[in-house]
């Protein structure tokens, strides 16, 4: 167990590269209620969250979500979050737990009058279950991607998104936090296989989600990290102006996704030579590879190209390849040959 | 499948959590069962080339697991003479027996007085427990 944002969470249950294969191929459950939970109503939030985050609310009808944004006037990245709206002016963010604390503050200086911020984090529990199989062992209908409902499932009433953070199918259960030891075991009992904090890094990665922090952080902004699509630069937020600046210009670095085409496994702040460096990097269970994201010169982060990481003095090549790297629907293969 | 948690008798430790089995002139290094709990599912492991020098208490190599790594301390002095290829192609071979399939390098001893310095199962283990 270690400590996480105040909650004492598990890298593992049994075994990294077993809970992230279960996930990959069948399905397996993670405990995500350290994420935390805001709701923001009243007549002025959609009008006032419109202005804070990147993305456009406009683009979500009642009863879908928004992977967004929450930009600095320098267009640096606060967090990211996935916004549900609820109803015309209803919404819930869920937002990274690390963040939690700064975002509320970030919103309730910016929020207007007739517009509520109620953190529910404390009262919330969720559960992600993620993998081909996971709707299928829940016994839920497929639903489109980004939607959610308020369901019963196994008896426990809960929101029932079809987001997460794995590059699967699969959906993210929000809960009354005394109803999450009921809900957690019947996932179980469904035949989930129980995963941790280390399993849910590997699988972002592969899958190349950006972790707030790592890969993103309040001095890097979306349009470098690749993460334009979730920008509506058509309308005015926080850091718009500069965000348009940025990708009239082009940016000077891009987060580009790699595989190493030697044996070795970059890791967080390991140089990329001569300019740029690792933001995450990790042994990928599925390519037995070492895999990683890094910030890169824009010339450099076209899929093909090469790069040299200095993996604790050997510099070791590595090779730019299109995102996501790994999803159980999509395997980078190198056409180049083994190792 | 990992091992049960043992320090065979019959071979010499390292504080660094390596372990030594001497034979004749040569030795046999690996990492201890405390090691490979400590560092989880190993996935890499970077060996020394044939024939390089290493020092007792420097670094021969490396292993990784998924979230860290650790530099492999060399529990005496010598040239390698040969490296694990299995364990090079599938590094949880040490989780699963650290002890026998799991070795790591073999080496041709340059002073086999320093074997004095090394603990013995017994006293290994009860660092390991300490830990």
């Amino acid at each position: 167990m270690v400590p996480f944002a105040g909650y004492e969470m598990p890298v593992l249950y049994e075994s990294v590269i077993a809970e992230h294969k279960a996930v990959r191929t069948d399905s397996g459950a993670f405990d995500v209620s350290h994420m935390g939970v805001l709701e923001i109503d009243g007549p002025e939030a959609h009008q006032a969250l419109q202005r804070l985050l990147s993305n456009d609310l406009d683009r979500a009808r009642p009863g879908t979500a928004l992977y967004t944004l929450l930009t600095n006037e320098s267009g640096g990245i606060v967090d990211d979050l996935i916004v549900y709206r609820r109803g015309e002016t209803s919404y819930l963010l869920v937002v990274n737990a690390s963040n939690r604390e700064t975002d509320v503050a970030w919103l309730s200086e910016r929020l207007l009058a007739g517009v509520q911020l109620r953190d529910l984090s404390d009262e919330r529990a969720i559960v992600a279950v993620q993998g081909p199989r996971a709707l299928e062992r829940l016994g839920l209908a497929p639903a489109g991607s980004f939607t959610f409902a308020e369901i019963e499932l196994f008896g426990v009433p809960c929101i029932c998104a079809r987001t997460g953070y794995t590059g699967e199918l699969g959906c993210e259960l929000i809960c009354a936090a005394e109803r999450a030891t009921e809900l957690w075991d019947a996932v179980l009992a469904a035949g989930a296989v129980p995963c941790g904090l280390g399993a849910r890094d590997t699988l972002r990665l592969e899958a190349c989600l950006p972790l707030h922090g790592q890969d993103i952080t309040s001095e890097t902004d979306p349009i470098s990290a690749g993460l334009g699509w979730a920008c509506v630069l058509e309308k005015e937020f926080t850091g718009a102006p500069l965000l348009r600046e940025i990708k009239a210009e082009g940016p000077a670095m891009r987060l580009a996704a790699f595989v190493m085409d030697e044996p070795g496994i970059p890791r967080q702040g390991m140089p990329i030579v001569p300019d740029g460096h690792v933001t995450s990097g990790t042994h990928s269970p599925m390519l037995d590879k070492g895999i990683g994201m890094g910030y890169v010169p824009a010339r450099k982060s076209k899929p093909w190209s090469m790069l040299t990481i200095d993996v604790r003095g050997r510099p070791l090549w590595a090779k730019v390849v299109t995102k996501p790297i790994v999803t159980s629907s999509r395997k980078y293969t190198d056409r180049q040959g083994e190792w | 499948m990992a091992a049960a948690e043992n320090y065979p008798a019959d071979l010499k430790y390292h504080r660094e959590h390596d372990w030594v089995r001497i034979e004749g002139g040569e030795a046999v290094f690996g990492i201890t069962w405390k090691a490979q709990d400590m560092l989880g599912e190993l996935v890499f492991f970077q060996p020394p080339q044939i024939g390089a020098a290493v020092d007792k208490d420097g670094s021969y190599g490396e292993v990784e697991s998924v979230k860290a790594v650790s530099d492999l301390i060399a529990p005496l002095s010598g040239k390698v003479v040969a490296v694990n290829e299995k364990v090079q192609a599938e590094p949880e071979t040490v989780n699963a027996d650290p002890y026998g399939a799991g070795w790591l390098v073999r080496v041709q001893l340059s002073d086999p007085g320093e074997t004095e310095a090394l603990l013995d199962a017994d006293a290994y283990k009860q660092l390991a427990a300490e830990e």
